[in-house]
């Protein structure tokens, strides 16, 4: 790639970072606003007590279980993706993986807070944390919710790493393109980066082993999250589906997302020239067999439910299928499969414009598919005198909509102080790829190895 | 330190600086390619590929397996909860967290490795253009001896010689 190409690449990358228009003050101000109230909302709860909340007996998991479960979904959209895309080589992935990569990162720190909020009294969370204690508490190690505490760490450590490795480099560039008191954090962080060939293979060498090693982990994370459910005889809970069923459906969810994050990135940080329609008609036909994969999953969980006929799990069936809960249901099946389908399936359709309104209601669809996993089951449990009802108040609904805005908030600043694609793999994404066949790669492969 | 380097626009002649250099007799652990994008096709990015990278990898995945079931075994019998008959230690359960710790230990092993390997951080680069940055390619020799420094200056002559002193 020639200097003036690279140069323009940098600065076209770097712009959202040295140029700050009114824009981002108000959009930070008003995501801000948003935030600040679900942090009011949720000392509100902290002082009046659990009691505020709609989650009474029978039905003790409500909305924060489900923004956790659907946040951890969300988090599949980007270090799976990025490390499957980087495995396969393809060359499309460029400047998808870092937008992707982000959303992982931020979804699974906005999920993990939803077991402390769930607590009721967060401060008293050291209690879970097996120590010598005069209440001799005897915590349970073989609980599912041990190995989420160790799966969701596992894949916030292995998502850090894959996320900020490659950024060196990148900060790097920024070190040396600025001024002051910005080269100076730059020149920190880029830990002292020259290039050098060494480095660059091992960057390279390393990332690779990331990516091959963060694949089974992120698998691994929403199968736990399943197992939540499905270790417990709860009507409907029980099902050897639950795994593969919340991997596809979290995959679902954070396609989508990442679609809609890549929408907003080149809308208003004027990334037309890196984020082609290519890359959302690919995304967009990985949305579309995820579609299909989910909808697969929930023909194959309603038939062998249904075909059992077992009395307690009918009566969550119907209750979904059309009692109360049906047209969350329904909703929920037009949101995933009947608006996307012949959106995505279409070519004509599948533009940028039309994956972005896929990609919304498939957010919405895979949140109601959350809750429906939860509610429906706690409120309709084996012996009717356990059944009740649910219904969410004006906290649980504020702290819900506040998430969605932090996740939009952090995205934001962090693409104001990080360039949000990766600069020196796009770099790489221009050079001049000569070597097209095996047979042509092996023979260079052979010229390397006959040189001194 | 002291190090002689040249810049240059393109890999192609990059490449033909780091092989005049060897002509020349600078041995090739003193020549130093820096660049703003590896340059997978081109024989110089090819000369430091010798790592014990993966290997480290899987010793920190198997010191991660080690830990998952001395910390799963352990705290289970240190807390012998009743569990109906079941085993105290269950492995079945176990190996989710075995599984996470392994994973966890070969990807902290690789980025240290990385970091070890790679010279990271570190406070003052030896050598360094901030040039580097707009895209061109530093070809440089650290320490050249007496003996090829004027073959060296004659190498880097047509990208405008530079020298770096301590």
């Amino acid at each position: 790639m020639s200097p003036t190409t690279a140069r323009q690449i940098g600065d076209d990358l770097l712009r959202p970072l040295l140029h700050t228009s009114w824009r981002f003050y108000l959009v930070v101000a008003l995501l801000g606003g948003i935030v600040a109230s679900g942090l009011g909302a949720w000392a509100y709860q902290v002082y009046q007590g659990f009691g505020v909340t709609g989650i009474r007996w029978p039905t003790y998991w409500g909305f924060y279980v489900t923004n956790f479960v659907f946040w951890i979904g969300i988090s599949h959209a980007g270090t799976l993706i990025s490390a499957i895309l980087r495995l396969v080589n393809a060359r499309w992935r460029r400047p998808v993986t870092r937008c992707a990569e982000v959303i992982t990162v931020f979804a699974l720190m906005i999920g993990a807070m939803f077991p402390i909020i769930h607590l009721g009294r967060p401060w008293l969370f050291f209690w879970l944390i097996p120590y010598p204690s005069e209440r001799q508490i005897w915590p349970n190690f073989r609980s599912p919710l041990v190995w989420d505490f160790f799966a969701i760490n596992t894949y916030l450590a292995g998502s850090l790493l894959f996320l900020l490795l490659p950024l060196i480099p990148d900060f790097a560039l920024v070190r040396d393109r600025t001024t002051g008191w910005r080269r100076k954090i730059y020149g920190v962080l880029a830990l002292g980066w020259q290039g050098t060939t060494k480095q660059w293979h091992r960057l390279e060498s390393a990332m690779q082993i990331m990516a091959i090693a963060i694949i089974p982990v992120a698998l691994s994370v929403h199968t736990v999250v399943s197992f939540d459910f499905s270790m417990a005889p709860v009507p409907m809970w029980h099902s050897t589906i639950f795994g593969p069923y919340f991997v596809a459906g979290a995959i679902f969810s954070g396609i989508a997302a990442l679609i809609i994050a890549m929408a907003f990135l080149r809308r208003f940080l004027h990334l037309e020239d890196y984020l082609h329609p290519v890359h959302f008609e690919n995304l967009g036909k990985l949305l579309l067999m995820m579609s299909l994969l989910w909808t697969y999953f929930i023909f194959a969980e309603r038939l062998t439910v249904w075909y059992g006929n077992e009395p307690s799990e009918m009566a969550v069936f119907w209750a979904t299928q059309r009692g109360e809960f049906a047209p969350l249901f329904w909703t929920m099946i037009v949101c995933n499969f009947v608006i996307p389908f012949p959106i995505l399936s279409l070519r004509r359709l599948r533009t940028i414009a039309g994956t972005v309104v896929a990609s919304f209601t498939v957010l919405v669809g895979m949140w109601l598919e959350r809750f429906l996993i939860i509610v429906p089951s706690l409120s309709h449990k084996q012996l009717p005198y356990s059944w009740g009802v649910y219904r969410p108040r004006p906290v649980e609904i504020i702290i819900t909509i506040a998430t969605f805005a932090a996740m939009a908030l952090l995205y934001v600043l962090f693409s104001k102080v990080v360039p949000i694609i990766s600069i020196w793999e796009l770099k790489v994404g221009g050079q001049s790829m000569p070597v097209v066949t095996p047979k042509e790669e092996r023979e260079a492969d052979g010229l390397w190895r006959a040189r001194p | 330190m002291r190090a002689l380097y040249g810049l240059y626009s393109h890999p192609d002649s990059a490449q033909r600086a780091v092989d005049a250099l060897r002509v020349a007799g600078v041995p090739d652990r003193q020549i130093v390619v820096i660049s703003s994008e590896p340059f997978e096709e081109y024989e110089f990015s090819h000369r430091d590929k010798a790592t014990w990278l993966y290997k480290i990898a899987c010793l920190g995945g198997a010191t991660g397996l080690a830990a998952g079931y001395w910390l799963t075994s352990t705290t289970q019998q240190a807390w012998p909860l009743a569990t109906g008959g079941m085993p105290i230690v269950a492995m079945w359960p176990n190996l989710i967290v075995m599984f996470e710790l392994t994973m966890l230990g070969g990807m902290l092993a690789t980025a240290v490795t990385l970091f070890v390997t790679a010279k990271l951080p570190s406070p003052k680069p030896a050598l360094y253009d901030p040039e580097v940055s707009d895209g061109k390619i530093l070809v440089g020799v650290e320490e050249p001896p007496g003996s090829v420094i004027d073959a060296v200056k004659q190498v880097f002559e047509g990208a405008g010689l530079r020298e770096k002193k301590k």
